[in-house]
């Protein structure tokens, strides 16, 4: 309402100037001297002493600078007003002197004592605002006293004005480059600094002034990670990016030996007392070629910090801390972040099209993480085009032989849509599917010659370009096709697919002899009608017909290449003289003449149809550069892993110091911020256990010996993981005197990361090995020779007990006060246990040799266990619903692949199914009605339950072999 | 209007011919400070730009840029058929365009070295949904009558780029939002919008909740909504659901209160995301939600029922479109019917439908509510209101199409919209809530509520 007659004013003021923007300065005002005449009542009421006409004047003009007029002629009115009492005048007045203080300088300077006066205001809050207004004046003159101001500010008691220091120092630097080695030491001093407040904002000005100064990281590592959950998220944005950096330069690559991890896998499994023998000696030797891989625990922290932040209602946190999982993470854990990235897809489409550009990068590397989300991608028609075509592309990339049929069923929907860009690129996505997949090769191409008679012809002409690539690969068996399309170049139009036509017609002349010379006339006769492309493969054709069958083409060619010879482009020309030098046989020709028919009909290579975003995670995700996919300015490059680790001490902040001083300021934070310190926040502010999915069912539980089975064992392995988490904790602290004892937890540790997504065997033989303990082991095998029917329980429990007594003798060293933030720790690490997904390997015998052909079986069980279950191509995430409770009237069934085979036969596996009753009544007589599974599949059916109100048992499924 | 952004290539041409980092001080006569190798500020400027073209607000937060960079926009936006096609990432040789559309306005950042794009559109975001709050609704009108409150908004969300003050909680303690009533007093006795004590919220703990609330009535309600998003195929089965919910709360409590929030059945909740306000470690150790408020309407959560667990899907769509070769007339014919209701009502059901272009007009006679048949976007849309199961509402008739063409390819989708009252689909329900450390008792209150979300049908 205040604002609209300075509307009407400007743009009457706009009309009658025409172009007032640019470069109106007051020098030049004697022309416009209606338009002076014009802002002298608002100068009038500037100088008034109402401070309601001040305000109304300063809105004016405010509107003004909104719209892009200019206001500089009334800088002098507006200076004046800069120590106003009235705030919202002084707050426009701000508004107006950082917008124009640049064009006036020597008058901006007035204004500048109030500022310097306002920085020593008792209140912190002014003296902030002073500091802000004074920083964003871009005034070179006052250099040395914005440094003066930041560098008191930096030293402040209170962290909000800290915080304003902190913005202010890349805005000094923007002004004055040359104040750098003064804004750093700064910037170390507020790095230091122990509040969430200003660590953002202190990280940011470190990105913009002095990113490459990496060292000045190095003390406060610890602390960014332990803050950033409180910090703004913002902040958490800026914080992460660096510390991504920060850990590509300082740690080692997790995924170095990947593959002797592997080789472990395999052992384990399998591992007999002889065998461990000879492990330990390949193991020794393999040592010897590389030192074993050790997660440095500072990594391990930040990894464990950031992810809670995949929560966050952000979707720059969340793509922040996805892309420091995709770069630093260990192959095995970067699963998580799949669903947090769905998630976004439910946002605006702006943010839908960078997480699916982000997505499409990564599931070229990592197919398996997206593939349970395989739905999430699919398309709706009221999905911008933009979207459309990069969901596709993930499509694309997730094809397997597994969904592949899924996917093309989809394909063909998206196929008759109106969007005809959006066809286009399904026949392209189409095209790559069958290049990848041998086994829909032939499928494909049948639906895409089916196209061929689509009406629209861009649709055609789409086709035609993807067959071509297609026959390619096998052009032997489809000279039907290609005669099919011979006869398309009588109505097809677009260049692009006459010119694929007729360049397949040249290549497969010889499978097609009778059509192609009939083409060629065809086209000699419209040839200079045709597109340059066109006309270039025409020549191409007439070359290569004159080869193969010269007796037929040989005036056509003639023909053509004199027609060729007088074209207006000079390609055309060109490769008109050429051709015909090489394959009309002269005198002077020579030598070359000989080798035509091996130059023109070579055998050359099928194409390999890509994705656009391979290779792209070169730059890092998340970022501008990325998106572009090309280098934006200021982008920093994202730097390998380097081959030894840099000095880890560095971290260590000078060690009874620190121990005391982390201690301190927790407690300091714990006064100053009751809400976040919750009681059980003690030793790490980091994370929090999740044991309730165990608790809950073992509440239910009755007391049947089949209680003790697996949920109870990754339980006991989760503690014992977040027992030794616990101990790296107090390892931080204790450093010095505890150096050897480090090297033995680290070891055990390499075990448990070792085993994320492996089963918890392998962790034992690691163990095992490791530490001379064979007992377990071969109890084990004890118990699985006897037992037949509860085979997999009493083993789960066996291991249980193993871990158990790991975990007790591990707890002897461990203080118990520690046992409270070990719990919390838990949570993570079993996500963490997040499996890769198994690998479909056509087994070669019958019986299964490793864990892998074993995995494989399982993902097929799967399918026949559960035809309400969308896609068999999940990848083995913990637990699968069979039947969700809503639907099952409160009973409940969950399924999970224990990863043992049974003992009882070697060909079988063991499928756990848990039962959960949340009714109030009893459920009664469960057992296997009728089981119907597939051919090649047995299954050991469980004897009849009579009653359970909870209860788990072990339901065994051999499975075919040969798939 | 026009004649400023018909100055615009003039202006940027001489600038591309000037080249060099500084052209964007070169449109001042005046002094250019020197610009220093390295990039600084994440978000230089902001315009605002409505359907028409016209830049109708601008914001610097550094050096000024010259609007005329906005042409590069402008071809972006010509080559784009329809505005949600913009690209929102375009590259200028000395710029970055960042945009985001919403309300019918583009909200262009200007950047000008690497940053995370999705930090630039969050924000962009956040600032339309601040204006939301501020105003009611954001507009281009709004936004032009409130210009200063605006200004003085994005004024203090960003410093030098970079955000600083985002929770509106906080943006209202320092710029108070316009109400009719504060506009007149304003006027009478020449008081302002700008809070008169100083903003402490800044330096709060709870960031998110301004301190000194004070309400007579204290009350909290929670809304759990939750949407279902599908595709079903022609035969009508599934082929994918999905249900994504959120708890939207409206919490006018007093003084300091601490909320926890239970589920009676919280391992539904696939995938969550929370307010800042919602203490993460108390929900990964109890499954509880526990929180400071902040004032007035927020988000509390939002989440996902993933895909594996199988989605009641509530109604159903039989249909009958078809056209035939060589007749310019087709059939069409669509009736609702609910379906796994749980014993309610299904409302506000609402089809629409997207016909191929060669549809000229459509003859057709709904059971009840109305149908709109626009013959210039070829829309269908069918306002159904509520499905009574003993009389399924039904929509038939006949299809012309443009003589002469052939009958098209493909069969429209049809999207569907509805609203299931007092149902959470997924079987969600809050156990109960607590509050502690106030004295009072407040009113508490909880609503479900299903609706479509992106539902679709394709025939």
């Amino acid at each position: 309402m205040a604002a609209s007659p300075a509307y009407g004013e400007e743009k009457g003021g706009s009309s009658s100037l025409g172009e007032p923007e640019y470069g109106h300065d007051p020098a030049s005002g004697g022309i416009f001297s209606s338009d002076y005449k014009r802002h002298d009542d608002l100068k009038e009421m500037l100088d008034s002493n109402k401070d309601s006409l001040k305000l109304e004047a300063m809105k004016r003009i405010v509107a003004m600078i909104a719209r892009g007029k200019n206001a500089s002629d009334l800088f002098p009115a507006v200076v004046k007003n800069v120590a106003c009492k009235n705030i919202e005048v002084k707050k426009l007045v701000y508004v107006y002197l950082v917008r124009y203080a640049e064009e006036q300088q020597d008058l901006a300077l007035l204004s500048i004592s109030t500022f310097q006066r306002g920085l020593k205001d008792p209140n912190q809050l002014i003296r902030a605002s002073a500091l802000r207004v004074l920083s964003s004046i871009r005034v070179p003159i006052i250099v040395p006293i914005m440094m003066l101001a930041i560098k008191e500010a930096a030293s402040d008691m209170s962290p909000y004005v800290r915080k304003t220091a902190a913005h202010a120092i890349p805005k000094l630097y923007s002004l004055d480059s040359d104040q750098k080695d003064q804004l750093i030491e700064v910037i170390e001093k507020l790095l230091a600094d122990k509040t969430t407040l200003v660590a953002g904002s202190v990280v940011m000005a470190f990105e913009e002034v002095c990113p490459e100064r990496i060292d000045l990281i190095h003390k406060n590592y610890r602390k960014l990670c332990n803050l950033l959950i409180d910090v703004e998220e913002w902040g958490q944005v800026v914080i992460i990016n660096m510390l991504t950096r920060y850990a590509r330069t300082q740690f080692l690559s997790p995924n170095q030996n990947e593959s002797l991890l592997e080789e472990n896998t395999e052992k384990a499994f399998y591992g007999s007392e002889e065998e461990d023998a000879k492990d330990a000696k390949a193991e020794a030797a393999s040592l010897a070629k590389r030192k074993p891989y050790v997660m440095d625990p500072d990594h391990r922290l930040l990894l464990r910090n950031t992810k809670p932040l995949l929560q966050s209602r952000n979707a720059a946190v969340v793509m922040a801390v996805a892309q420091l999982y995709f770069h630093l993470a260990p192959k095995a854990e970067v699963g998580v972040i799949a669903k947090a990235l769905v998630r976004l897809l439910r946002s605006h489409s702006e943010v839908q099209y960078v997480v699916l550009q982000n997505v499409a990068t990564m599931s070229i590397k990592r197919r398996g993480m997206f593939e349970p989300y395989l739905k999430s991608f699919y398309i709706r028609s009221t999905d911008p085009t933009q979207i459309k075509i990069l969901k596709l592309e993930v499509l694309t990339n997730l094809a397997n032989e597994t969904n592949i049929s899924t996917i093309l069923r989809e394909f063909q929907t998206y196929i008759r849509s109106m969007d005809k860009d959006f066809v286009a690129a399904t026949i392209q996505a189409i095209g790559r599917c069958a290049t990848n997949i041998g086994k829909v090769r032939d499928t494909c191409l049948n639906g895409l010659v089916q196209l061929l008679s689509n009406r629209d012809e861009l649709v055609v002409a789409e086709s035609v370009v993807v067959i071509k690539k297609l026959l390619q690969m096998q052009p032997a068996q489809h000279s039907e096709i290609i005669k099919h399309m011979a006869k398309l170049t009588d109505n097809i139009q677009v260049p692009m697919a006459r010119a694929s036509i007729l360049w397949l017609i040249g290549e497969y002349c010889e499978h097609v002899p009778k059509i192609a010379p009939d083409v060629l006339r065809k086209m000699a006769k419209s040839f200079t009608n045709e597109e340059d492309i066109v006309k270039l493969q025409v020549i191409n054709l007439a070359a290569k017909l004159y080869l193969t069958n010269s007796k037929q083409s040989k005036l056509l060619t003639q023909y053509v290449l004199n027609l060729a010879k007088y074209d207006q482009n000079y390609d055309i020309r060109d490769r008109a003289r050429f051709i015909r030098q090489l394959i009309v046989p002269t005198e002077k020709s020579g030598a070359l003449n000989k080798y035509a028919k091996k130059l023109f009909l070579a055998q050359k290579p099928a194409p390999i149809l890509e994705s656009s975003f391979k290779d792209r995670d070169h730059f890092q995700l998340g970022s501008l550069s990325h998106l572009l996919n090309a280098k934006a300015v200021g982008y920093q490059e994202l730097p390998d892993w380097p081959d030894e680790a840099p000095d880890p001490s560095v971290r260590n902040v000078e060690v009874p110091e620190w121990t005391k001083c982390t201690s301190r300021e927790k407690r300091k934070e714990k006064v100053e911020k009751p809400f976040y310190s919750d009681s059980e926040g003690e030793s790490g502010p980091t994370e929090s256990a999740d044991s309730e999915p165990e608790s809950g069912s073992e509440e239910h539980s009755s007391s049947s010996s089949s209680g003790s089975s697996s949920s109870d064992t990754e339980e006991e392995e989760e503690e014992e993981d977040s027992r030794e988490q616990s101990e790296d904790k107090e390892e931080e602290e204790e450093e010095e005197e505890k150096r050897p004892k480090r090297k033995d937890k680290d070891g055990s540790r390499k075990a448990v990361s070792g085993s994320a997504g492996s089963p918890s065997e392998e962790e034992e033989e690691e163990e095992g090995a490791k530490k001379g303990k064979k007992k377990a082991p071969q109890g084990r095998k004890g118990h699985a020779e006897t037992s037949s029917e509860e085979a997999s329980t009493s083993e789960s429990s066996s291991s249980g007990s193993d871990s158990g007594s790991e975990a007790e003798a591990k707890q002897r060293k461990v203080p118990p006060s520690s046992k409270a933030s070990s719990k919390e720790i838990s949570l993570l690490d079993l996500d963490d246990f997040t499996p890769p997904p198994p690998q479909p390997i056509p087994s070669s015998s019958i019986i299964s040799t490793s864990l892998v052909t074993d995995l494989e079986g399982l993902t097929l069980t799967d399918t026949s266990l559960t035809p309400t279950l969308l896609s068999p191509a999940f990848s083995a995430v913990k637990t699968y619903e069979l039947l969700h409770r809503m639907a099952g009237e409160g009973l409940a069934v969950e399924y999970c692949f224990s990863r043992r085979p049974f003992p009882g036969d070697p060909h079988m596996v063991a499928v756990q199914i848990q039962i959960s009753n949340n009714t109030d009544t009893e459920v009664k007589n469960l057992r296997v009605n009728e089981p119907k599974p597939l051919s090649g599949m047995r299954i050991q059916e469980f004897p009849e339950i009579v009653a359970a109100l909870w209860f788990q048992s072990a339901w065994r499924q051999g499975t075919q072999p040969a798939w | 209007m026009l004649p400023a952004r018909g100055a615009g290539p003039a202006g940027e041409a001489r600038e591309e011919l000037s080249g060099g980092g500084a052209c964007v001080e070169s449109t001042f006569g005046g002094f250019a400070p020197a610009q220093p190798g390295a990039a600084a500020a994440m978000i230089h400027s902001l315009f605002l730009i409505n359907a028409s073209g016209d830049i109708f607000l601008e914001k610097h937060w550094k050096s000024v840029v010259s609007r005329s960079v906005c042409d590069y926009f402008f071809e972006a936006q010509e080559r784009a058929s329809e505005a949600e096609n913009v690209p929102p990432v375009i590259p200028t040789p000395h710029h970055y365009l960042l945009s985001v559309y919403r309300h019918k306005i583009f909200f262009v950042a200007v950047i000008q070295s690497e940053v995370p794009p999705l930090f630039v559109i969050e924000f962009l975001h956040r600032v339309v949904d601040t204006f939301q709050d501020y105003f009611g609704v954001c507009s281009e009108v709004i936004i032009k009558d409130n210009v200063v409150v605006v200004y003085e908004v994005l004024e203090e969300m960003l410093d030098n780029g970079f955000p600083l003050a985002t929770e509106s909680n906080i943006l209202k303690e320092l710029i108070k939002p316009p109400t009719i009533l504060r506009t007149v007093v304003n006027t009478i006795t020449g008081s302002t919008n700008v809070g008169d004590q100083l903003p402490t919220g800044q330096l709060s703990v709870v960031p998110w909740r301004r301190t000194g609330v004070k309400y007579t009535n204290n009350e909290a309600y929670f809304d759990v909504i939750e949407e279902i998003d599908a595709i079903i195929d022609k035969s009508g089965s599934t082929i994918t659901a999905e249900i994504q919910g959120v708890i939207d709360a409206c919490v006018k409590l007093t003084g300091m209160p601490d909320l926890t929030l239970s589920f009676m059945n919280p391992r539904l909740l696939d995938d969550v995301s929370f307010h800042p306000c919602v203490r993460f470690k108390r929900w990964e150790s109890e499954r509880i939600l526990s929180f400071i408020p902040p004032d007035g309407n927020f988000r509390l959560l939002s989440y996902h029922v993933s895909a594996q667990n199988l989605v009641a899907i509530p109604v159903y769509v039989k249909h009958n479109i078809s056209f035939r070769d060589g007749s310019s007339l087709g059939r069409f014919e669509i009736t609702v019917g609910p379906k796994q209701t749980m014993g309610k009502t299904v409302e506000g059901v609402m089809v629409t439908s997207q016909m191929p272009k060669s549809v000229l007009n459509m003859t057709l006679t709904p059971s009840q509510g109305t149908h709109v048949f626009d013959p210039v976007t070829k829309l269908l849309s069918w306002d159904v209101g509520k499905i009574n199961p003993q009389k399924l509402p039904s929509l038939k008739g006949s299809v012309s199409l443009q003589a002469g063409t052939s009958k098209p390819d493909e069969n429209p989708t049809i999207n569907l919209q509805f609203k299931i009252q007092q149902l959470a689909i997924s079987g969600l329900k809050v156990n109960r809530l607590d509050m502690y450390g106030e004295k009072y008792k407040p009113f508490k209150g909880i609503k479900y509520m299903t609706k479509a979300g992106k539902f679709q049908v394709r025939t």
